[in-house]
């Protein structure tokens, strides 16, 4: 699915959005960052509660697709600089993980 | 053809610095044309490593050793070193504190993703000196 058809189904608010016509084909869910690059598979949507600057880092490193702040969490300002400075695609929703997850679910049928 | 030799300086208890050394890395790689899935190995088997050195080894030095068909990296810290290398590849097993874990870290996966990652691992360390990680990773 497309990012834009993803920031619709959760309402998301676009931090930074690189490339709204991204292919999102897979997802994550996880908070520690040594199991999202352990196991997140590469372009997916990472669903997190994490916003500080690391988070990016780890994107970075497991070339994650587009992250998906979740929960009404804020982004912190070095989170939002790194990804500006990265191109990397960051949204917010205020939904928590697993209704975004179903949201992305749904969305995708 | 001669390899690429390039150290970088790792600063201890710094986490928005962390990662830089592997992102220049990173970087040298794509330019060099390696392929991806073999700079995402590289990539997260040094962050791990380096991660490691923020937080556990008060910082060190990154050395690092391009050749054409493989990198070679060492991770070089005089911090507290670990007391049993055995357990610390335990997935799972940590001794980082809580706000550590409160960043995200400290999940215990580090040593075993630097270990699924890398062709070679090894690791030497004694308590009070400190630690130096050997990575191998070869391109495909």
């Amino acid at each position: 699915m497309k990012l834009s058809k993803l920031i619709d189904a959760l309402k998301a608010t676009k931090v930074n959005v690189v490339d709204k016509d991204f292919e999102v084909t897979k997802g994550y869910c996880g908070d520690f960052l040594s199991f999202v690059m352990g196991k997140a598979p590469s372009g997916c949507a990472w669903f997190t509660v994490m916003t500080n600057i690391n988070v990016c880092a780890v994107a970075t490193l497991a070339e994650v697709g587009v992250i998906v702040v979740c929960e009404g969490a804020k982004s912190t300002p070095e989170l939002v600089d790194k990804a500006k400075a990265q191109d990397v695609n960051l949204i917010e929703t205020k939904y928590d993980i697993f209704e975004a997850v179903k949201r992305y679910i749904a969305a995708e049928a | 053809m001669e390899n690429l030799h390039f150290e970088y300086e790792v600063a201890g208890n710094n986490f928005s610095q962390a990662g830089m050394a592997s992102d220049a890395v990173k970087s040298t790689l794509k330019k060099m044309g390696i392929a991806s899935e073999d700079i995402r190995r590289v990539a997260i088997a040094m962050y791990e490593g380096e991660i490691n050195m923020v937080i556990h080894g008060g910082g060190g030095v990154a050395v690092i050793d391009i050749f054409f068909d493989h990198i070679e990296i060492k991770l070089i810290d005089h911090g507290k070193g670990i007391e049993n290398i055995e357990l610390a590849m335990t997935p799972g097993y940590s001794t980082a504190e809580d706000e550590i874990r409160a960043l995200g870290f400290g999940a215990g996966m580090g040593l075993p993703n630097m270990k699924k990652y890398a062709d070679v691992l090894e690791i030497e360390s004694e308590v009070g000196v400190g630690t130096t990680v050997y990575i191998r990773v070869d391109f495909h």
